[in-house]
């Protein structure tokens, strides 16, 4: 199962080029730009593991390209993702995120029925790639 | 050749498919690039330098074939454009550096007008493990433009085996090489400690295609150059103030720690002390504006480097 998360996630995977112009956009609104990895794709894991501090002061996407694909070597089947940060004032948050790299095969997700008291049934959205630990997620390509 | 280069495989078509006598329009690209221009503003604004001057013309024919060759679908790989400036002090090395920028970008070598100068301290860590990440942030920072790195013999100190400067240098080798297309870096030092430099490091040498030597300015292009930062200050020399300053520099060029268009520089500022100086004492007399804009003989000839008052050799050196 595709994991839709952030921007851009209904369409096809970006090649490095539209990667390359949308780092181009969020540098020239003086965005700082992140690079960002997990194995853990629970839409509920907002923390993912930085790759490296924020860049600032960054003229050309070229910087960001560079990290991404030493994130992808040293994480080749995890989730990868860009974030651009906005410091002005009034935002002051994340205004662009999206995924750059996925593992080859994604498991999804199963629904766990919980019965507690009552009647009354929890239900617990589970990823099947967490059943092993950390790190070891996704190495056999399952 | 990096795996850039072998990927590009020329295209047979091209070069069989397309008849040898195809017309080129190259003057018709040379004016569109406006690269005359670029040219033009240089040899207006940076008096002698030949050698850099021809180089850089160089640079832009190359870059200008490439891009007609490549409208024909001919094979064009982006040339090596790292540099190594050497010469004394004073030459122009940080000036030019510093024009590498707009020049490359306006010939459409680089993607970014934007030049991040930096020396030893922006690039080498104080302890085990600092060195890579500021290296690679600064490297990040300049990618699109050029990296001038000023002094940059002090990145290698062959006294000190535990140096980071290495490693800072290995970074920087492997990024040259890998992402050609992303960065030019332009270092620039004293001739002799350079060599030193790339004798410690001679893949550093051969990395670097185009090194550039500064020659040292002769007497006339000195007088050129005070006049183009006399203009600049809205200043003029009189005519007799001009012989003697041409005497002057004879005489400076002789001395001990001549730093040739620095030097220039510093005896100019002396002169409009003493012109200021000059003026205020004849206050009696009305001034005009022409007294106000021109430095005469006798603000030249107060210096030390006519032996007015016999200073000894090291104070001259250190004071001009």
């Amino acid at each position: 199962m595709r994991i839709t998360q952030g921007t851009f996630s209904f369409l096809a995977d970006l090649t490095d080029d539209q990667i390359r112009k949308q780092v181009e956009y969020a540098l020239n609104n003086k965005w700082a730009v992140s690079v960002e990895f997990t194995d853990d794709p629970h839409p509920r894991n907002t923390f993912w593991e930085m790759w490296g501090l924020p860049m600032f002061d960054l003229q050309d996407a070229a910087g960001v390209m560079y990290e991404i694909d030493a994130c992808r070597k040293a994480y080749p089947s995890h989730y990868v993702k860009v974030n651009a940060f906005d410091h002005n004032k009034g935002w002051e948050t994340i205004r662009l995120s999206f995924i750059v790299q996925r593992p080859p095969h994604e498991p999804g997700f199963g629904l766990v029925r919980q019965e507690v008291r009552g009647r009354t049934v929890n239900y617990v959205v589970h990823s099947y790639a967490t059943d092993k630990p950390e790190g070891e997620r996704y190495t056999d390509g399952h | 050749m990096s795996d850039a280069d072998v990927e590009q495989t020329p295209d047979a078509d091209a070069l069989t498919g397309i008849p040898d006598d195809t017309p080129v329009d190259l003057a018709g690209v040379f004016r569109d690039s406006q690269i005359q221009e670029v040219l033009d503003k240089l040899e207006r604004e940076l008096v002698g330098l030949k050698p850099i001057k021809t180089r850089i013309r160089e640079i832009a024919a190359l870059l200008l074939v490439d891009r007609v060759r490549k409208s024909l679908g001919l094979t064009s790989g982006p040339p090596s454009l790292h540099m190594c400036f050497t010469g004394n002090p004073g030459t122009g090395k940080t000036t030019v550096a510093m024009r590498m920028a707009e020049i490359l970008h306006r010939l459409g070598y680089i993607r970014k007008c934007n030049l991040a100068a930096v020396t030893r301290d922006d690039l080498v860590g104080q302890y085990i493990g600092h060195t890579a990440p500021k290296t690679k942030e600064v490297l990040k920072r300049a990618m699109g433009g050029v990296l001038f790195i000023d002094e940059a013999y002090y990145l290698y100190r062959p006294e000190n085996e535990r140096d980071y400067g290495q490693e800072s240098v290995e970074i920087l080798l492997q990024v040259m090489e890998n992402q050609r297309e992303d960065l030019v870096v332009i270092l620039a030092g004293y001739k002799d400690r350079m060599e030193t430099f790339f004798q410690g490091n001679p893949g550093m040498s051969s990395r670097i295609a185009h090194h550039l030597d500064f020659p040292n300015y002769t007497a006339d292009e000195l007088i050129a150059i005070a006049k183009l930062m006399l203009e600049k200050q809205q200043y003029r020399l009189s005519p007799d103030a001009e012989k003697v300053f041409h005497e002057y520099l004879v005489r400076r060029m002789q001395m001990p720690n001549f730093a040739n268009a620095r030097s220039v520089r510093n005896a100019l500022d002396r002169a409009r002390l003493r012109q200021a100086n000059r003026l205020f004492a004849q206050h009696q007399d009305t001034i005009t504006k022409k007294d106000l804009v021109t430095i005469e003989a006798e603000d030249i000839l107060a210096s030390r480097v006519f032996g007015n008052n016999q200073p000894d050799s090291s104070q001259i050196a250190d004071r001009e």
